[in-house]
Formats: structure tokens, C-alpha cells, sequence
């Protein structure tokens, strides 16, 4: 293989580098955050994002290049040159990977655990809803997240029953039942799941949240909202026909006016 | 079996019949039985892509405005399922590997050629009977995973139906799977070491063991499933005690593997069409090899990672991450070692060049999604939405079928003996290169913004990028007729290529276009070097190499 100039392959991979990092912080895809791990989210999001860029750019660079470069003259004959192998090579092209899918996996082991994700379920609230025998699975943001930042630290706990084609909360605290999720800003939520027919999924795109609701076996899902405002959930496993018009609103709401809500359904005064 | 060097000198069979009819007889011909795995997929690839047209022609309104929402369920299942079992899994297995496997391995034929010719067979009536299900009582409508209790409760012919469709197609699949590991294993012809083999024999080699270990187990859970369907049992029905989340692993034990049924056998296609048209050695034999039985192993163990959400427990989420993540590896080093066999060549840039190369770029996007979705915190946000889709289309039609397309433009000569057409086959590329990459690179971005997968209504917001999407379908679907024009007309009146067009050294170039029935005229020819292209030996014949 004939040898690249080493200041050739210098600023290639400079040009790739700050042109990587540079499309992750200018392309914006994501849609607004509103919980205590879209942040982290964000972060890993844009670190993958980076490692994605210049790895797409430089193999299809490579592809075009060697396309241009090696291309067969019109008066050319022949082969090409008698190159089988070369052992530092493909050691190299090994170890980068490697280490690249190495670092991402403990990196994204690291968000996950900041996000709550390795801790033990919070059994304060639902402990005594359910028998010991029962298997319950947490989403991701099981635990809490930076306690610090929450003003509330204690959990609401929220039991949703989804069922073809409606999410259906129930407040245990006044006995309330609501088709839309009120919650208020900076408080933990604990959401008690479970189906009552087929597989449906919990998802709210700017809490970067999602975990499957499933019949015969509650799962728990814990998120923090940090910015008032109203969002979607949507149903994202398939769940029958009208699957696409499953969906609901979390409203976001200022722990006063959260109070006022809930003061106004409630069936028992607190 | 065939492991003789000399042909047989048996007069022909008559009750094999000659001339095109052939192709519609159960003919044990391995050559035959290739083309009509290849002819067939391609009809049912027509069907499936109809059925995505009007998926997109759905979704070009934010509400479910074209067809019924229990028949759009209907259209994904079908479309999935056809894709999968009927068009990708049989034509990168069956079509190609029937076809070049005993020339590579130097044998007249496959080890056991009834097994062979009964696999085929069971395709046609497998897929026509998915197909009429829709007809009957409604086809299955759980998505292609169906997941119970979706699939319990949505009415039972068409799922039932299903579910035997896929159990022949599987079966098929197996008879495939242990016919080849036989025919790569012991008709190999005497002084031919594995290692020397053409890189679509180790392809093979691998996606077969996948085939044998895997497929058995999707068959055991599709029948559990049917027992809950028609008995009543509650194996996966959790209203008596089942439990939803074993058939997910179960099912994704066979799916995720399916997945490299998928690619393998393209990444051993693309191995032989490069070095040809690159004329050069394919770069980096023993490290490819080594990478596909790698990629086999970690394979395996992978297939939670398409239940991130499903409530598995914490650990299991992570080794899951891991392994997954870490498939990046040799895959990473077959792409590396693909550029390096462009790097230094004599490139043709022809047809099957061009969707090779549309092949990698795509490919590299596919698996750099696919190592973001492997990562768990990334995945409980796009988790079954249209990033989602994003990439596996990206693996799945960026990949494995822009190989079919390569390789149907590569080995047509040796086929029919003609040429196809270089400009249509150009035009096809780019037609359908664009439509692609327009229909389903927007894609990424529904998914990180709210839109789910396997809906017929969705957010307004979304509608313009749908549009997009649609758009680049359209393409798509019109790239077809270039290709279909440029193969009717080539083989009435396409130019002829003779033995060796392209002067390739593999054993399938070294006999006529096309071959006679055992192969060879003559002694099959020991291709010690199959990949001995390059400038220091190029005044030797093939002959002369060995």
C-alpha cells in the first residue's frame, strides 16, 4: 500500500475531528428536554453522534477517494498492485475499533448509571402495594437522580393502567383518575405500569423515557420533569389497530398549580 | 453426492426436462435451483415492495386516511415478513450460495441435490399462502415479531397462517443451512485446504451455523405460540399465567441472528465482486475469515439487545450493551479490509462496482446507528420508532439487497451467458442510491423526535419529513423498471459475454456461460489462488498461477 504523507493523514484526521464535533454541536435533532436525565441523554447523544460523524465521513471520503484515484484509465490494462495483506494494518484497524467500542460502552455504562439505571429499585411507596412473589422490573431512571437539584425528594407515586387504545392514571393520594399524566416541576414521579391486555409502551420523547407496559407484570418507571409545559406519550409498541392514536398528554405544572389540580379532583380532601 | 473429478458419465436424466420448463420442475441441478430461489424472491420482493408503497402512501397524511387501520397492520406484517423470509434470507442464501457454492468448493453439484430441490419447493407455496391469507380471513397483523398477547388476541386464521408459513420457510431455511455446511465441508475437491477458499464459502460457512442453531428455536416458539392460539394454552398468554417476556426471547434468539443470515452472505458476495473489478487481491484473507466466524460467535449472544424496554433486569442490559457493541469490531475490520482492496486497484467503476460501493457507505451508516442503539441509555429513547427503522433498513436494503443488485449485475453473464446493459444499469444505481438514502435518512430524525414505528397516523409536525420519505419511495419503486427492462432485453437480445467476462480467477468463470449441467466439460480445475489477481503475475494465465 503506497505510504500517505504523514501531514496529509494529520490534517485529514484534524479536518474529520473538529468537522465531527462541529455537525453533533450544529445539528440539532433532538426535540426539547424536560427531565432530570435528558441532559445526560443529550450528552451521550452527542458524543455518539461525534464518533459517528467522523467515522461516516471518513469511510465514505476513503470509498470516493481510493473510486477516483484507482479508477482504470481508458488506456490502462492490467491489474492492480499485488498487495494480500499487511499485518500492522489490520492490527490497527483492529485495536481502533476496539478501544473506540470499548470507550463508548463504558462511557454509555457511566450515563446509565447516572441516570439511575444500576441502583435498586425504591421500594418506599410500592412495597406495600404489592406481595413480595410479584416481579417487578424498573425502567431506566429507577433510582433517584442527583437528589440535590430535586426540591421535593420524596417520590409521587402514580399507578398507570394502559389498555387498547388508553393510558389511564390513577392518583393513590385523592383517589384520582385521569386520562393526562399532572405532574409537578422537580418532584420525583414513580409510575406503577401495567397493562391490562396487550404489550403497550410508555414513551414521553423530551423525558427521553421509555419503558413497555406489560400485562402480567408490572414495571416501574421514575423521572424527574424540570420544565412546566405540556408533552405527548405515546404508545410505542404495537398494540392493535388504532396503536397510532395512542396517545396522551403529561402536563407539567408548577408545584402550586399541580396543589390546585389536585385539590379540584380529588374524591377525598387531604 | 458428486466428489468425483471426471464427469459422470450417466446419459442425461429424462425425467429432468431441458430448455426454460426446467426452471419450473423440480429439478435437482444446482444452477437451476439457484435461479429459481433468485427469480422467486425477486417476484415476492415485487409483492413486498408494493405493500411499502402503500405503507408510504399512508403516511403521506398525518391520519390514517388510505386504507383501514386493521388492513395497514396487515400491510406491515406482510411486508416485514415477505421481505425477511421470502425475498432477503432466501436470495442471499439460496439464490447465490446454490449457485456458486459447488463451483467454489469444486464439486458438480450440491451434497444432497432432492434436499436442495426441497427447499426451494417449499418457498412458492409457503409464501403464496402467507400472501392469500389476506384474502381469506385477514392476514396476521402483529407486526412480523408478533408478540403475543397481540397475536393471541387479533384474529386467529391469519395469525395461524403465519405462523405456517414461517415454520416451512424455516424449515427451508434449515435444509439450506445443512446442505451447504455439507457441501463446503466434504465435497470439497481433493488438494482445495479451507483455507483457500473463495471468502463466500467461509460466508457461507458461518451464516449456515447460524441457520442450524437458530431457526430451531424461532420454530419451537411459533409452535408454543400456535398451541396458545388454537389450544388455549397459556404458555405466552398472560391471562392464565403465561409469560410475554420468554416468547421475546425466545423469538429474538432466531431474529437477531437473522439478521446475519441476512448480511453474511452479502459481505461474502461483496468479498468476491471487489477484488474482480478492483484487480486486486482481496485484502486481508486470513483476518476476514476470521472476522466472519467472529461475528457468528458474538451473534449468539446479542439478541436482548432489542429488548431494552421490555423490563430486563439491569445486568442483563448491560452484557447485552457489550456484546452488541462489540459486533462493531470485525465488522469494522471487513469494511476496512474492503477499502484496503480498492486502495491500489484498476477499478472498473460498472454497475455492480457502483452498488458494492452504495453497499459500504450504506452499511457504515446502518452500523453506526446500530452501535448507538446497542447503548441502553440511548435506546429507551428510540426504542421501537422510526429511528429505528431507519436502521435496519439501512442493514437490511442498503446492505444485503444493494449486494443482491451487485451481484445479479455481476454473475448475469455467467448466467446467461449475455451481457446487461452498463448505462441502465448506472441509471438504476442512481435512481436507486438516491431514493434510498431519501426515504429512509430523514427517517432518523422522526424517530428522535416522537414518531413510533408501525403507526397509520402521527403528529402533524411530522408530515413534510413523511413526505420526503415518500418521495424517496417513489424512486425506489420507479428504479425497479429500469432494471427489470435491462434483464428482459439482455436476455433476448443482450450482447454476448462469453466464458469470462470480467477474466476472473474463481472456479464459476473457468468453465462456459452458461455451464453445462456437472460444472465443467473437462476435470474441475484446482483454484488454488482464487484472488491471485495483481501486476506481478500478469502475464500468467490462470493456468500458469496454479
Amino acid at each position: 500500500m503506497p505510504k500517505l504523507p504523514a501531514i496529509l493523514t494529520l490534517i485529514t484526521s484534524l479536518v474529520l475531528g473538529v468537522g465531527g464535533v462541529w455537525i453533533a454541536y450544529n445539528v440539532d435533532m433532538l426535540p426539547e428536554g424536560a427531565s432530570l436525565n435528558a441532559p445526560v441523554y443529550d450528552e451521550l447523544y452527542r458524543v455518539l453522534f461525534i464518533i459517528g460523524s467522523i467515522l461516516f465521513i471518513g469511510m465514505t471520503a476513503l470509498v470516493i477517494y481510493s473510486l477516483i484515484q484507482f479508477r482504470r484509465r481508458p488506456d490502462e490494462t492490467g491489474d492492480g498492485i499485488d498487495l494480500e495483506g499487511n499485518i500492522s494494518l489490520e492490527i490497527f484497524w483492529t485495536a481502533v475499533p476496539a478501544i473506540v467500542v470499548l470507550f463508548v460502552g463504558l462511557y454509555s455504562y457511566d450515563i446509565y448509571d447516572r441516570m439511575g439505571g444500576m441502583q435498586p429499585l425504591m421500594h418506599d411507596h410500592n412495597s406495600q402495594m404489592e406481595s413480595q412473589s410479584e416481579r417487578v422490573w424498573g425502567g431506566i431512571g429507577s433510582g433517584p437522580i442527583d437528589t440535590s437539584s430535586v426540591k421535593n425528594s420524596s417520590s409521587l407515586p402514580i399507578e398507570l393502567t394502559a389498555m387498547q387504545f388508553a393510558f389511564i392514571f390513577h392518583y393513590p393520594k385523592g383517589d384520582i383518575i385521569s386520562g393526562e399524566l399532572h405532574v409537578p416541576i422537580g418532584r420525583q414521579i414513580s409510575l406503577k405500569m401495567e397493562s391490562k391486555d396487550v404489550i403497550h409502551a410508555f414513551w414521553v420523547p423530551q423525558f427521553r423515557l421509555k419503558q413497555d407496559v406489560i400485562p402480567g407484570q408490572p414495571t416501574i418507571l421514575n423521572f424527574t420533569p424540570t420544565k412546566a409545559g405540556n408533552f405527548p406519550i405515546i404508545c410505542a409498541e404495537l398494540c392493535g389497530p388504532y396503536h397510532g392514536g395512542m396517545r396522551s398528554n403529561v402536563i407539567v405544572d408548577e408545584q402550586e398549580d399541580f396543589d390546585a389540580w389536585l385539590r379540584e379532583n380529588s374524591k377525598e380532601t387531604i | 453426492m458428486t466428489l468425483s473429478l471426471k464427469p459422470s458419465n450417466s446419459p442425461p436424466d429424462k425425467l429432468q426436462p431441458t430448455g426454460w420448463l426446467k426452471y419450473l420442475s423440480f429439478s435437482l441441478d444446482h444452477k437451476v435451483i439457484g435461479l429459481q430461489y433468485l427469480v422467486c424472491g425477486f417476484l415476492f420482493y415485487l409483492i413486498g415492495g408494493s405493500l411499502a408503497g402503500a405503507i408510504r402512501v399512508e403516511l403521506t397524511s398525518p391520519l390514517s386516511d388510505f386504507m383501514p387501520r386493521e388492513v395497514y397492520n396487515q400491510v406491515l406484517t406482510l411486508h416485514g415478513t415477505i421481505m425477511i423470509f421470502l425475498w432477503i434470507v432466501p436470495v442471499v442464501n439460496g439464490a447465490f450460495g446454490n449457485y456458486l457454492i459447488p463451483f467454489y468448493v469444486g464439486a458438480r453439484d450440491m451434497a444432497f441435490p432432492r434436499l436442495n430441490a426441497v427447499a426451494f419447493w417449499l418457498i412458492p407455496p409457503s409464501g403464496l399462502m402467507l400472501i392469500t391469507s389476506y384474502f381469506i380471513n385477514g392476514a396476521a397483523q402483529s407486526g412480523w415479531t408478533a408478540y403475543p398477547p397481540l397475536s393471541i388476541t387479533t384474529p386467529a386464521a391469519g395469525q395461524i397462517i403465519w405462523i405456517l408459513s414461517v415454520l416451512l420457510l424455516g424449515g427451508s431455511s434449515i435444509f439450506g443451512g445443512i446442505n451447504f455446511i455439507a457441501t463446503i465441508l466434504k465435497l470439497r475437491r481433493p488438494g482445495l485446504k479451507l483455507m483457500q477458499l473463495p471468502m463466500y464459502c467461509w460466508a457461507m460457512l458461518g451464516t449456515s451455523i447460524l441457520v442450524v442453531l437458530s431457526t430451531p428455536v424461532l420454530a419451537g416458539t411459533l409452535i408454543l405460540l400456535s398451541f396458545d392460539i388454537v389450544a388455549h394454552t397459556g404458555f405466552f398468554n398472560p391471562s392464565i399465567g403465561g409469560n410475554v417476556i420468554v416468547y421475546q426471547h425466545l423469538f429474538w434468539f432466531y431474529s437477531h441472528p437473522a439478521v446475519y443470515i441476512m448480511v453474511l452472505p452479502a459481505f461474502g458476495l461483496v468479498s468476491e465482486i471487489l477484488p474482480i473489478h478492483s484487480r486486486k487481491p482481496l485484502f486481508g484473507y486470513t483476518t476476514m475469515v476470521f472476522s466472519i466466524m467472529g461475528i457468528v460467535v458474538l451473534g449468539l449472544v446479542v439478541w436482548a439487545h432489542h429488548m431494552f424496554t421490555s423490563g430486563t433486569p439491569p445486568w442483563m442490559r448491560l452484557f447485552f450493551t457489550i456484546a452488541t457493541a462489540f459486533i462493531a469490531v470485525p465488522t469494522g475490520i471487513k469494511f476496512f479490509n474492503w477499502v484496503a482492496t480498492l486502495w491500489g486497484g484498476k477499478i472498473s467503476l460498472n454497475s455492480a462496482m457502483l452498488f458494492s460501493c452504495g453497499f459500504i457507505i450504506n452499511f457504515v451508516l446502518g452500523g453506526i446507528t446500530g452501535v448507538a442503539l446497542a447503548q441502553v441509555p440511548f435506546d429507551v429513547h428510540v426504542h421501537d420508532t422510526y429511528f429505528v427503522v431507519a436502521h435496519f433498513h439501512y442493514i437490511v436494503y442498503g446492505g444485503s439487497v444493494f449486494v443482491i443488485f451487485s451481484s445479479i449485475y455481476h454473475w448475469f453473464p455467467k448466467f446467461t451467458g449475455k451481457m446487461l446493459n452498463e448505462n441502465l444499469g448506472r441509471f438504476h444505481f442512481t435512481l436507486t442510491f438516491i431514493g434510498f438514502n431519501l426515504c429512509f435518512a430523514p427517517q432518523h430524525w422522526l424517530g428522535l423526535n416522537g414518531m413510533p414505528r408501525r403507526v397509520a397516523e402521527y403528529d402533524p409536525q411530522f408530515q413534510l419529513i413523511n413526505q420526503i420519505s415518500s418521495f424517496g419511495a417513489l424512486l425506489m419503486a420507479l428504479s425497479t423498471l429500469p432494471f427489470l427492462w435491462n434483464v428482459i432485453q439482455s436476455i433476448i437480445k443482450g450482447v454476448e459475454a462469453g466464458d469470462n467476462p470480467w477474466e476472473a480467477l474463481t472456479p464459476e468463470w473457468l468453465t462456459t456461460s452458461p455451464p453445462p449441467v456437472e460444472n465443467w466439460e473437462g476435470e474441475a480445475p484446482l483454484v488454488l489462488e482464487p484472488y491471485g489477481y495483481g501486476a506481478k503475475d500478469i502475464n500468467k494465465t490462470p493456468e500458469q498461477r496454479k
